[in-house]
């Protein structure tokens, strides 16, 4: 749905972006990672040229933006949402003037704009909050307010700039459940920047992890998470560093009630001592990662009887 | 002097400086608001990136500001007279006062379109709209309020420029304060111009002020 090429961005001697590919799958959440500084603005706002990179390309639903002339870029731009950080809405109008502003910009006669206006904001839970001012609203209905903006064009993609850093946890998971039925519901394709891992964890289905204005890794969280060695997964469960030569670190998808452990010690007689781990929710399933020291005399055996197990088995200083 | 004698001198003057502050106001808020706008839209920045033609803009309007309106006014006579085929009485004064307030103007519309945040002319650019549709729907719109607080501030100032318009021939309370008031010492007829000016400047400002506290939703 979304894919990127070779992006370049350079301000004078700074380089933003050095050589990003991207590549977003239609219907899926997106998020890109990384620190302050990381590019991952730079790269959001390339994908709907807000910034022209200055090399690569961007293919938005099969359209090549970066080949556009000012008018037909306009046009491919009402059919790509976007919500900011701090919401961006205009004060001389009201909640209804906003979701409709978009409309306008369309051309579409006022009674479609109404009725569609009405429709939008029942979608985001703002039914009869039409006539308030944006000033009047909480953040997180000011961020509604956003969202059902970005969809009055029936846009096949969202970009979402930071779009729950200006709110309070509860408050951006009220926000991130919205984004996420309306990939359910609109089968939206929802591109993220975010710092916080905890918008990844809770609803992206893939990740990229930039710092210093590239990709460090990327994929499909599930795919990320059997993958040794990922960032990700190190920084998903921090585990207490060094790790002691030898010891073992695993990571269990699927049911943590699956009794793996114990039958490894059970079965190869082998003693086990925690040293780390915990379990998180992530991608519609659970993940467990555990950093154990093993003892005894048949420890290759038990770790392949784990490998069999479907976990993905990670010997340190080996 | 009694009251007698003031009061008919007071009223046509007094219409006079409405007639020189009211139409001058009218014009600057037309020549001035889409100076302003220029200046913001050819900004190295703005939205369509002009630096050439905005620094000549820029230029202009500092030339503008930086003559006293004493001097300007007798500067742009052969200009006055082309305009209004004269330039003694109240019309041919219109002319010096809006030329010296369109710059003056101009450069608070400036001034209040930069207050309006960079997002949300980005958000309305990712929503795909035109330029002229970003000036027309938010920068104008969103910067109302300022723009308000600014013509209050130009109207205030075109009513001291037109006392000094008096000086020249144009009528109005300041030719009242210089003929009656300086040349004659009518010190009754001077306060009561002075106070006038006072009330008429305080009506004015907190008009505007309130029309502007009713436009921001801030």
């Amino acid at each position: 749905m979304i894919q990127a090429s070779g992006l370049r961005k350079q301000y004078g001697d700074t380089v933003a972006l050095d050589g990003v590919d991207l590549h977003v799958r239609e219907g899926e959440i997106f998020g890109v990672l990384g620190r302050s500084g990381a590019g991952k603005s730079t790269l959001l706002r390339c994908v709907n040229l807000l910034e022209r990179p200055t090399a690569g390309t961007v293919t938005v639903a099969g359209q090549d933006l970066t080949a556009l002339r000012s008018a037909e870029l306009n046009r491919a731009r009402q059919r790509i949402g976007m919500i900011h950080q701090h919401f961006a809405l205009l004060s001389s109008r009201t909640v209804a003037g906003n979701v409709a502003f978009p409309l306008e910009v369309m051309g579409v006669p006022r009674r479609e704009r109404e009725r569609r206006v009405a429709e939008l904001l029942d979608l985001v839970g703002l039914q009869g909050r039409g006539k308030d001012r944006p000033n009047q609203l909480s953040g997180g209905q000011k961020q509604r307010v956003g969202i059902a903006r970005a969809l009055a064009g029936n846009p096949s993609v969202l970009l979402s700039d930071e779009a729950t850093s200006a709110l309070d946890p509860a408050t951006t998971q009220s926000i991130l459940a919205l984004l996420k039925r309306l990939n359910a519901e609109l089968g939206l394709t929802i591109l993220l920047i975010t710092h916080e891992m905890n918008v990844v964890k809770s609803v992206c289905d893939s990740v990229a992890i930039m710092a210093g204005g590239r990709i460090e890794e990327s994929g499909s969280i599930t795919g990320l998470i059997r993958t040794p060695g990922s960032r990700l997964t190190r920084e998903i469960f921090p585990l207490p560093a060094p790790a002691p030569p030898g010891s073992v670190t695993l990571t269990f998808t699927g049911d943590p009630r699956q009794p793996v452990v114990s039958e490894v010690v059970r079965k190869f007689d082998v003693d086990l001592s925690i040293l780390g781990g915990s379990i998180e929710d992530l991608a519609g399933g659970s993940v467990g990662r555990l950093r154990v020291a093993l003892e005894g005399d048949d420890t290759a055996a038990a770790l392949d009887h784990l490998r069999g197990a479907g976990l993905l088995v990670e010997v340190e200083g080996s | 002097m009694t009251w007698d004698d003031i009061l008919p001198l007071l009223w046509p003057a007094t219409v006079e400086t409405a007639v020189m502050v009211g139409w001058s106001t009218l014009l600057t808020a037309l020549l001035g608001l889409p100076l302003g706008v220029a200046l913001v839209v050819f900004d190295r920045g703005g939205l369509r990136p002009l630096p050439a033609l905005k620094s000549a803009l820029g230029f202009v309007v500092n030339v503008g500001r930086s003559l006293p309106f004493i001097v300007l006014m007798i500067a742009i006579i052969p200009f006055t007279r082309l305009v209004v085929g004269t330039t003694i009485g109240t019309a041919a004064f219109v002319v010096p006062l809006t030329v010296g307030a369109v710059p003056f103007f101009a450069r608070l519309v400036e001034t209040a379109l930069r207050e309006v945040g960079a997002d949300v002319v980005q958000a309305a650019q990712a929503m795909g709209a035109s330029r002229t549709a970003i000036v027309v729907k938010v920068l104008l719109p969103e910067a109302l309020p300022g723009l308000v607080a600014g013509l209050t501030v130009t109207v205030v100032a075109l009513v001291g420029y037109s006392a000094m318009a008096g000086t020249l021939g144009g009528g109005g309370l300041g030719d009242l304060a210089v003929r009656y008031g300086y040349q004659r010492f009518e010190t009754l007829l001077m306060i009561v111009t002075v106070v006038l000016l006072l009330v008429i400047v305080q009506v004015l400002q907190s008009f505007g002020d309130r029309v502007a506290r009713r436009l921001s939703h801030k």
